[in-house]
């Protein structure tokens, strides 16, 4: 039916590449159906409990029993919290181990790969390394925290084994119990952690650069710096901006790491919100603050990703 | 198309650079090579340092240090731990409940992708954005609804009401990557179906979908790696030992301080060869198809 009226339009005189005005409104109907089995999932799965979750922020609830209505004073507790504030602060700090600095180290890395290890040592090289810096990717979250945490205990760790091996023993210590250091030891297992989802994503985006861009800025004398700033970054801009936008809303969803590692501690010293809204969900059973605190985070995460999809969507569209 | 577009070019390529390579390898050039080299070994140490240990005994472990590799082969930690948790059930759920829920997701992002990128519905941005709450939105926040709602319907503590959640949780990713490749699909070739008489479902199955397979596959990958991993959901979810999987039996085990290292260590061993196979064997999926989505 559609088809017809869309070849008939296609014939005609002032024929446009779509069809437009009220042919393209019954077009886009058409495809409705397909949407439908994903909204309704997801109105049932996602939908329905985050506005229960909202719902629930609104009360002072324990988990059993029936909640009694408490306005805002959850959120106004929430504002004079300081240890919702410090997990906050501790968050800032995670966005920067998993999503800004594995989006940068990725960056260089994949560059490098794709830029030198291919071209002069053969696909084949490139290939074993980057599965080799991708390998911490594959490991289940709560197994890198059992190997990390084990690696960093304070006796007998391989860490501090290894630093006292080299004559540097006065610096070994209990790494995830001592809170100076805490945050920074779960920072650097995000590190090792991470690496691997940008390096992937950018070495796939920098498959399709002509690789004669390269020779040609290489015959021309530019620096392998150059090259990376002129040629590397704009052309594979569209994959920088979709690796940073998913670290950063899993940096800000860290609890897997957080709950193997240190359970927020020493002392909230890692505490982040989406772990402290766990403790405060299953531990102390004041889900109605629990609540809040998701909520708050979801705003924020929402927030955020509005932000970045006009932004990158400014930012491809001057590429156009 | 822009599948079909990247395959011959890449053998090209590879004999281009090899060619070129031989000419040209500055010192510069062995000096990355050497230093990425380390570095990756140093990424590699956590594993080398979880197989030694999961192949000692305590004693051994006790007088060696955590660092010294182990005398010989023991296999009673791997063999303790399998047994206690029961590894084979457990590793038989995690296969299942990943496997149905990186197939069902796939499915799901191509109908979701199919409106949006190709359907280009009215308001399209905006759907995109609530879908993409499915994996934005922290999960602490929809697990509690989600327990009452999931007991509501009866299906609590069971492995389908994990799949439900994950097979949209997981779309997300699916959906937005997949609308953003089928929004950049060759308009022409849908066209020239249509006059052909194909219907929507005709035109998605016969010629969208081979085009952005290689996507799909790859997406299938992260799928089920993802799912694999996922713990909080699944911990509160599956509450009796014959539905756990091996991330919740890992993590709880580890809770607990039950384990000493050397069985912590035969437990990470057990809890990611599965996916590290599973990883190796795609991993050529993984590059060809990310590649092949990408091209605009």
């Amino acid at each position: 039916m559609t088809t017809h009226h869309q070849a008939r339009k296609g014939r005609g005189p002032a024929a446009a590449p779509r069809p437009d005005g009220r042919g393209r409104a019954r077009e886009q109907l058409a495809y409705l159906p397909y949407l439908i089995p994903g909204l309704l999932l997801f109105a049932g799965v996602i939908g329905v409990p985050f506005l229960m979750n909202v719902g629930t922020s609104f009360t002072d609830w324990s988990g059993v029993g029936s909640p009694s209505w408490a306005g805002l004073d959850n959120y106004r507790e929430l504002v004079k919290d300081g240890e919702f504030w410090a997990s906050f602060r501790h968050n800032v700090l995670v966005i920067i181990g998993m999503a800004i600095v594995p989006t940068a180290i990725g960056l260089v890395l994949a560059a490098a790969l794709t830029d030198l290890i291919d071209r002069h040592f053969g696909p084949r090289t490139a290939a074993v390394l980057r599965a080799c810096l991708y390998l911490p990717q594959v490991l289940p979250v709560v197994i890198a925290g059992v190997v990390w945490s084990w690696l960093l205990a304070p006796d007998k760790g391989a860490v501090n084994t290894l630093l006292k091996d080299v004559g540097l023993g006065s610096l070994a210590h209990d790494w995830l119990g001592d809170p100076s250091t805490a945050l920074w030891s779960v920072l650097g297992v995000m590190v090792w952690m991470q690496i691997g989802f940008p390096l992937v994503v950018f070495m796939s985006g920098l498959q399709r650069v002509d690789p004669s861009l390269y020779e040609a800025a290489e015959i021309d004398g530019a620096t392998w710096a150059r090259r990376f700033w002129h040629i590397t970054i704009p052309q594979i801009r569209p994959e920088i901006f979709v690796v940073l936008l998913w670290t950063t809303i899993a940096a800000l969803k860290a609890f897997p790491q957080i709950f193997v590692l240190t359970k927020g501690g020493p002392g909230g010293a890692t505490n982040v919100p989406s772990y402290y809204s766990y403790v405060n969900f299953f531990e102390k059973s004041d889900v109605g603050y629990g609540s809040a605190i998701a909520t708050v985070l979801t705003l924020v995460i929402i927030a955020l990703t509005v932000v970045f999809l006009r932004l990158q969507g400014r930012d491809l569209g001057e590429e156009r | 198309m822009t599948a079909t577009m990247t395959k011959p070019s890449a053998p090209a390529r590879e004999r281009r650079g090899a060619a070129r390579g031989k000419r040209r390898r500055g010192p510069s050039a062995y000096a990355v090579l050497v230093a990425l080299a380390a570095l990756a070994g140093i990424m590699l140490i956590p594993f080398l340092v979880v197989v030694f240990n999961a192949l000692k005994t305590p004693q051994e472990y006790t007088s060696k240090g955590p660092l010294a590799p182990p005398s010989g082969f023991n296999f009673d930690a791997i063999r303790d731990f399998w047994d206690r948790v029961d590894f084979g059930h457990v590793l038989l759920n995690s296969v299942l409940i990943s496997g149905s829920v990186a197939v069902l997701a796939v499915l799901l992002s191509v109908f979701n992708a199919y409106a949006l990128g190709i359907g280009r519905i009215k308001g399209r941005i905006w759907v995109l954005a609530l879908l993409l709450l499915a994996n934005t939105l922290p999960q602490e926040a929809l697990v509690y609804p989600l327990y009452y709602l999931a007991k509501q319907f009866g299906i609590y503590d069971t492995r389908l009401s994990v799949i439900i959640v994950f097979t949209v949780v997981q779309s997300a990713f699916g959906t937005y990557l997949l609308s953003s490749v089928m929004s950049a699909f060759p308009r022409p070739l849908l066209e020239a179906a249509r006059i052909d008489g194909a219907n929507r479902w005709q035109v998605l199955w016969r010629v969208v979908v081979p085009v952005v397979r290689p996507t799909l596959s790859v997406l299938l990958v992260f799928f089920f790696v993802w799912t694999w991993n996922e713990f909080l959901i699944p911990m509160v979810f599956l509450i009796s030992n014959e539905n756990q999987t091996v991330s919740v039996a890992l993590g709880v085990l580890q809770g607990q301080r039950l384990m000493d290292a050397t069985m912590s260590s035969a437990a990470a061993l057990l809890g990611l060869l599965p996916t590290v196979v599973f990883f190796l064997v795609f991993q050529r999926t993984l590059s060809r198809g990310l590649t092949a989505g990408a091209i605009k």
